[in-house]
């Protein structure tokens, strides 16, 4: 049995100006320690995917038109609200794209990260020890002195790995991180990037990796979903897909990675009109 | 902080100094003093009468400086440069001397302090008991957003606003005091434990007046921190609506809530003019009220002061609570 199975999974939000097929019948499966990344544009619907894994979409705004999203065989839009916290931060973890707004100004790093951990390892006695552990494990130097830290003392790059070890905690099977470096500055983006890989063979967990940026995933993800207007238009083991795209949006997206080194010519963009009437 | 808390204190005094400007200029250059005299002694009051008045209450000497102190001919030049109006006044107000009455020359000290303590039982609990009523209904409002519930409750503090003070006061008084006669519809008496049924119309009517526009300002409030990305990250962790609302919401919110609130604090002691008046209340707002349609000037310049003072209390003190609730607000 998979760890995740998304069997033909629609979403639509009903908003003022009338309803949004935000995610239009996808499928995907991810097995224990498997890596995924869905690629795609603003707007394509990875975003909400992700939110919608512990249906942390906002209800009743956002409608679960069909489908399944089943984590060991459960499916998680049959479940109550005291499961679903369960399941959430517990085996399911986020990280999320804007680290300075994602981490709440007024609460102590400490603070923050020992919420989680009441709420899901009641069993930890010394907080701040667990609590140290799991900034060191993410990287952050002299991790005791940061424990009192608000967020807005540290960098982006630190308040992105406090968010990781906020994840990390209570040791999730699945992480999400839902575009995690792109509010990052680029040598930063490497080192979260490494930081990642590290700690996914070191904690055998599954992550899905939600990006734009298709230059960061080649050596980091086992398999990709392309997704494009609320369908996953192209689906594969990565090397092969980057290799062999078969859609054309695929094509368009990987040609717009900038290549250094390459003969110089205009960015490629992606012409939408074009790929509308093809699909 | 504490070297704050002095700075801010010393920035307080050309504030200071200006509402003592502003509040001369209105009344002694803008307005006329003669003026004045005549609203206590009537209108055919006689030159000599006008004159001995001003000479009584002090108001004969010149207006900024004694220019003639150098000058022997003239009957002020035994008098120093500074035995002006204007210096006068900012001398007296700087140790608290208020003066007295231009009315009948009671002292106006006394009168602030004795109607201070009114004032405060009225406006106090009203606010107190009102903020925290509005920040549980609009905490409630969030909790239940957009249900029939919240528009339901949406409509009923639009219906509070929008009914006019006045019908709140008459109809408790006809309600409660004419018709079910449970507290008196008039009057006040310090009396121990029997003062409460003298506060208990006009606290309450005063809480309602504000109820519905400060539920409808504090959900707003509420209704921005939710949708925060910090809001969802505590959902992400598994934290229950009630540990969001309770923990991220209000102590994010709260930060808000102080620049609203905590600089109207020290304002109570001035009382509330409305309420004072129709429920037969002793406290400021009365005493202003009263002063005002007496033309009653002295006790209006000092009532002003005292305002401007405890206004820029307020101020620092908004300041301060930001310091405490706002990690990211550091006072050095």
């Amino acid at each position: 049995m998979s760890l995740l199975e998304i069997r033909n999974l629609a979403i639509h939000f009903h908003t003022e100006n009338g309803v949004v097929e935000a995610v239009k019948g996808i499928s995907f499966n991810l097995e224990k320690g498997e890596t995924l990344a869905i690629v795609g544009e603003s707007g394509s619907g990875k975003s909400v995917t992700g939110l919608a894994l512990t249906r942390l979409l906002p209800e009743p705004a956002a409608r679960y038109v069909s489908g399944e999203i089943l984590l060991d065989g459960r499916d998680v839009l049959k479940m109550k609200g005291d499961e679903l916290r369960k399941l959430r931060g517990k085996r399911i973890a986020y990280v999320f794209q804007e680290p300075s707004t994602s981490l709440n100004p007024v609460f102590t790093i400490r603070s923050q990260i020992a919420e989680a951990l009441k709420l899901h390892r009641p069993d930890v006695k010394d907080l701040d020890a667990e609590i140290i552990k799991c900034l060191d494990l993410v990287g952050i130097t002299n991790p005791a002195q940061r424990l009192h830290d608000y967020p807005h003392q540290l960098s982006g790059g630190m308040q992105q790995r406090v968010m990781i070890a906020m994840a990390l905690a209570c040791q999730p099977d699945l992480l999400v991180a839902d575009e995690p470096t792109t509010a990052l500055d680029v040598t930063i983006q490497a080192q979260i990037m490494d930081q990642f890989r590290e700690l996914r063979s070191k904690l055998h967990m599954a992550v899905i990796l939600i990006t734009h940026n298709f230059g960061i995933i080649s050596n980091f993800a086992d398999k990709v979903a392309v997704m494009f207007r609320g369908k996953i238009v192209e689906y594969g083991p990565t090397a092969e897909v980057l290799r062999n795209p078969q859609h054309a949006y695929t094509k368009a997206l990987i040609q717009c990675i900038p290549r250094l080194g390459a003969r110089q010519h205009r960015l490629v963009t992606i012409d939408h009109a074009a790929l509308e009437a093809a699909s | 902080m504490i070297a704050y808390i002095f700075r801010r204190l010393l920035y307080a005094i050309p504030t200071v100094f200006g509402v003592m400007l502003i509040t001369f200029i209105l009344f002694f250059v803008w307005g006329s003093r003669e003026t004045m005299a005549k609203a206590q002694l009537g209108q055919r009051a006689r030159p000599t009468e006008v004159r001995n008045w001003l000479h009584e209450h002090g108001y004969d000497k010149p207006l900024i400086i004694n220019a003639a102190w150098a000058d022997s001919t003239y009957h002020h030049a035994e008098q120093p440069w500074w035995d002006s109006i204007f210096i006068q006044q900012i001398k007296n107000f700087t140790v608290f001397e208020l003066g007295e009455s231009d009315f009948n020359r009671e002292p106006i000290g006394e009168k602030i302090r004795s109607g201070m303590i009114p004032s405060l039982l009225i406006t106090a609990p009203a606010m107190f008991v009102g903020l925290f009523l509005a920040v549980a209904l609009a905490l409630v409002q969030v909790f239940y957003r957009a249900s029939a519930l919240d528009t339901g409750m949406t409509v009923a503090c639009a219906v509070l606003m929008s009914i006019v003070p006045m019908a709140y006061i008459i109809s408790a008084q006809n309600l409660m005091a004419v018709t079910l006669k449970w507290f008196p519809a008039f009057g006040f008496d310090l009396q121990g434990w029997g003062t409460i049924r003298f506060l208990m119309l006009p606290v309450t009517v005063m809480g309602v007046i504000y109820l519905g526009s400060d539920v409808r300002l504090y959900r707003s409030i509420f209704l921005e921190e939710i949708a925060q990305d910090y809001i969802r990250t505590a959902q992400a962790k598994g934290v229950n609506a009630r540990g969001v609302l309770f923990k991220h919401v209000l102590k994010n919110g709260a930060i808000s809530l102080i620049t609203l609130v905590v600089a109207h604090l020290p304002l109570l002691i001035m009382g509330s003019l409305l309420i004072e008046n129709f429920f037969g209340i002793p406290g400021l707002g009365g005493l202003v009220v009263n002063a005002l349609q007496k033309q009653d000037f002295a006790i209006v310049r000092a009532a002003v002061f005292i305002g401007s003072l405890l206004y820029l209390f307020g101020l620092l003190l908004t300041d301060i609570c930001y310091a405490v609730a706002d990690p990211r607000i550091r006072l050095s």
